[in-house]
């Protein structure tokens, strides 16, 4: 995993940090062969029934052309905006909306409309295709489970929704209707949920419901914003016709730009903490890339071992940060490698270390992690064990201390070897398994 | 609002009195009692939730709720809507009296005399049909513009009858943000036809489904602003662990991040660009870790090869930030802030304009600071004395625009000296060398850091 870190260009900030590391798996191994089967029966389900819906489509002729059309280019122009969220999330709030519109739509302008459930998968599945294309085109690898997830929600909704309000003969939108689809959108928010947290434990190896919570969180917000503009395009199409679909798309299309910038705001944080994590390193403290090989290996662990989204961030700054006491030291430490340091110089490093991330006001969960990083497993004075964020800090810098930048697979094992065997009172066990775990599977 | 003046007490009581008097005449003929109420807990309720949140602009927040008192317009008329309007005295927050009474009227007037524009160029008061769709959006955007303008005219002669207007500053005014402000609140303003258009098929849901977006994206950007927040101290905390190896430049980073917005602010560029020029002017000597500290303590004098490592030190910033990449062309001010306009900087010798402007900035806030603080080798100078010196070398070291730039920023808003004097240890430079440190005028090319470090008065070097 090291390794293939440094061959990356530099330059290659997004894909860079530790979920950069995970995500990136063999390229060069045959597509049926694929480390995410469930991405895989995910995307092909939903391509399956795309097409199926196409094709039906197409024999069948298209009901109401002209509206099939509006729709189609709403949501291939929210595809194309589409916006990535904190935690590398692909989102398309307008294609989204849209795509659960048309679902729901029940006439335009009071016209009814009466396309069947596999008009609307073929209208969102070519939207949603017409939008990636210039992504593709400009070399931007779409993230096609998260298009396939916007498709499987429009054909939920359309397979629940279109025949109940056939069976219920409703034309006109009422309290009723409204009642109707808020239930049904929000049961396919949960759906969406389940298959986004399936994707995201098998991508990175972490606990299934530790991934639902952290998705149903960081979904929460978008997923109201995006649901109540679906429905009101829905509803407003019956009075306004077809003009509604834009006029009503602006609410979403501010919050769109609000996410955006929160995102942006988000990633710069995170690019200036890993920046500066750097000082170190040039400072001569520590070694070329220390901070980094520490942290991915942490992310790793800490995936193991079930952390929740909020903790992996706070153990991302905090195993960035973990030698930063240093640059109070007059000079460097032979070597840099804090394990070889003695015990009272290791504490003093990271107490200087945490009172200089304290000094933020804003990361004192991460001042602590970093000010018990050093602690044995039992934890010294009377303040008990260290969280678990700091034994995997402790572990994770051991390790790379001892491995440094090479690869050596023996070199390795041997350092492993030796860890375990300080498992009863330095190393907390599980999380040198976890370590071995990863090692065995890169 | 304690102690209003005179002019504005007579004006608050203008306004306060005519919307209390439109809305106690009426006429009420033809307006659903239902409807009005509805509206009306539902403006009240949206104006309570909102907060003024905007990163760009202090005290000018916008909030979706003026959306419900232009649907108001479409759906109650124009007397409905001062109605609505003034129930905003009703809001659930911490608020003066005359400051309710003042902002409810002030709603009152504005949402009434856009329902008449709306009235007058055609609208019909009620639910929308689907036979008035296109016909009715001119006279709704007319309304919109209408309903901006009063409300901007209402405040504009509170704010000049406070006399706020006559006293803020004569720094030149940014209009981007505020324009910008003004055209997202016009957009959310055009919601309110949305709200009336389903008002008669859905009825109350429809502002929510309207305003629930809205909220979350207001919500996003409060979440956002203290996430700013949190960058920066992150990055001032940092940057300050870095200067722990020299005492004497102990916050110096910091006042070259004031000092360089200063002087970008006083150049009238965009907030962004002030923002992303603070961020360097921060970062500007995080390179200097890579310098051994005994050559950054050094009080004597520096040997050639000392000289070349400190020499380093924009470059070696430049490659720990260049990941941040929302820096962009601010990064190229923290590799060149050492430049010369005359070429005799380093680390490339650019020559006059080749220097980004970035760099200018810093470079001049730069050294305005070393030469108001004291160093390991000389005494702090007055401000008076560091300006003289900066003209000095303007031309030859620095941008005189940037020089200009930072005396009037600086004879405006003053300037924060350190207030150290003495370091703990007390390893002060000996007196001859602090001597040594007033400008070795015209020394020739001689590099030695005594003389370099005097704004490199007419030497080869600068500040280390």
């Amino acid at each position: 995993m090291t390794r293939r870190s440094d061959e990356r260009a530099p330059s290659d900030v997004q894909s860079e940090g530790p979920e950069g590391g995970v995500l990136n798996h063999r390229r060069n191994v045959p597509f049926w062969q694929t480390s995410r089967p469930l991405r895989a029966m995910l995307v092909s389900g939903v391509g399956f029934a795309g097409l199926v819906g196409l094709v039906g489509t197409a024999s069948d002729g298209v009901v109401d052309p002209s509206v099939a059309l509006a729709f189609c280019l709403v949501i291939a122009c929210g595809e194309l905006v589409r916006i990535t969220l904190p935690g590398n999330r692909e989102s398309a709030p307008i294609a989204l909306a849209g795509a659960i519109a048309y679902a729901f739509l029940l006439s335009v302008g009071g016209d009814p409309v009466e396309h069947g459930v596999g008009q609307v998968v073929a209208v969102v599945a070519l939207g949603v295709a017409l939008g990636e294309l210039p992504h593709v085109a400009v070399g931007r690898t779409p993230r096609v489970e998260d298009a396939a997830r916007r498709v499987l929600v429009a054909l939920l909704l359309a397979a629940s929704f279109r025949p109940l309000a056939e069976y219920l003969s409703l034309t006109e939108p009422s309290i009723l209707v409204t009642l109707l689809m808020t239930v049904l959108v929000a049961l396919a928010w949960l759906v969406d949920v389940a298959v986004s947290a399936v994707l995201r434990a098998e991508r990175l190896r972490t606990r299934l419901w530790v991934a639902g919570r952290d998705e149903a969180r960081a979904q929460f917000a978008t997923g109201v914003a995006i649901s109540s503009s679906g429905v009101l395009i829905a509803l407003a199409c019956t009075v306004t016709g077809l003009v509604g679909l834009l006029v009503f798309s602006a609410p979403l299309l501010v919050s769109q730009v609000a996410f955006r910038r929160h995102a942006e705001v988000r990633r710069t944080y995170l690019e200036t903490v890993r920046a500066l994590s750097r000082v170190t390193e040039v400072g001569g403290y520590v070694e070329n890339g220390h901070s980094r090989r520490v942290s991915r290996l942490a992310h790793g662990i800490a995936c193991e071992l079930g952390l929740s989204e909020r903790e992996l961030l706070e153990l991302e700054y905090a195993t960035l940060m973990h030698d930063i006491g240093q640059l109070s030291l007059r000079e460097p430490i032979a070597g840099g490698a804090t394990v070889l340091a003695s015990p009272r110089e290791q504490r003093r490093i990271a107490e200087l270390g945490s009172a200089i991330i304290r000094e933020t006001g804003v990361l004192d969960n991460v001042a602590e992690l970093v000010r018990r990083q050093c602690e044995p497993l039992a934890g010294d004075g009377d303040e008990g064990v260290p969280p678990l964020g700091s034994r995997i800090i402790k572990v994770a810098n051991a390790f790379d201390d001892l491995v440094g930048d090479s690869g050596d697979a023996e070199r390795r094992t041997a350092v492993l070897e030796r860890l375990r065997m300080d498992t009863d009172s330095e190393y907390d066990p599980r999380v040198v398994e976890a370590l071995a775990g990863i090692l065995n599977r890169s | 609002m304690r102690a209003l003046p005179g002019g504005a007490r007579v004006y608050v009581g203008i306004i306060v009195v005519s919307a209390v008097t439109i809305v106690l005449v009426g006429p009420y003929t033809g307006i659903d009692l239902g409807t009005l109420v509805l509206i009306a807990v539902l403006f009240v309720v949206a104006e309570s939730i909102s907060t003024h949140v905007l990163v760009d602009v202090e005290e000018a927040g916008i909030s979706p709720s003026s959306a419900v008192s232009l649907a108001a317009i479409v759906l109650v008329g124009p007397v409905g809507a001062a109605v609505v309007g003034f129930s905003s005295c009703l809001v659930l927050r911490r608020q003066g009296l005359v400051k309710r009474a003042f902002n409810g009227a002030q709603f009152a007037l504005a949402a009434y005399a856009a329902g008449h524009v709306y009235l007058a160029l055609g609208g019909t008061v009620g639910v929308p049909g689907q036979s008035d769709f296109p016909g009715i959006v001119t006279p709704y955007v007319a309304a919109v513009l209408a309903h901006t303008l009063f409300n901007s005219v209402l405040i504009g002669i509170l704010m000049w009858c406070l006399g706020v207007a006559r006293t803020a500053g004569s720094r030149p005014r940014r209009w981007r943000p505020l324009i910008a402000l003004e055209v997202t609140s016009i957009g959310y303003q055009m919601l309110g036809l949305a709200i009336a258009a389903v008002w008669g098929a859905v009825g109350v849901v429809a502002p929510l489904l309207v305003l629930l977006p809205l909220f979350i994206a207001r919500w996003t950007f409060g979440q956002q602003t203290a996430e700013v927040r949190a960058h920066e101290a992150t990055l001032a905390t940092l940057c300050q662990a870095v200067e722990t190896k020299d005492y004497y430049t102990r916050g110096h980073c910091m006042r070259v991040a004031e000092g360089s917005a200063m002087i970008a602010a006083e150049l009238g560029m965009s907030a962004e660009r002030v923002q992303k020029i603070r961020y360097a002017g921060m970062l500007h000597d995080i390179g200097k870790l890579g310098v051994p500290t005994k050559v950054i303590q050094k009080t004597g004098k520096l040997t050639e090869d000392e000289y070349a490592a400190i020499k380093l030190h924009p470059t070696r910033g430049y490659e720990i930030v260049r990941e941040i990449r929302f820096l962009d062309e601010a990064l190229a001010g923290i590799r060149h802030h050492h430049e010369r306009l005359d070429g005799r900087g380093y680390p490339m010798g650019l020559v006059g304009m080749e220097i980004p402007e970035s760099a200018r900035i810093i470079s001049v806030a730069d050294v305005f600071d070393c030469l108001t603080s004291t160093r390991s080798y000389r005494k702090a100078w007055s401000v008076e004395e560091a300006i003289a010196e900066l003209r000095r070398c303007a031309g030859t070291q620095f941008d005189p625009r940037m020089v200009e730039a930072l005396v009037r920023a600086v004879s405006r808003e003053g300037w924060q000296t350190p207030d150290i004097a003495e370091p703990p240890g007390g390893c002060y430079g000996s007196p001859e060398q602090g001597a040594d440190a007033v400008p070795a005028k015209g020394s020739g090319g001689a590099v030695t850091v005594a003389e370099s470090t005097s704004a490199g008065a007419g030497t080869g070097g600068q500040d280390r």
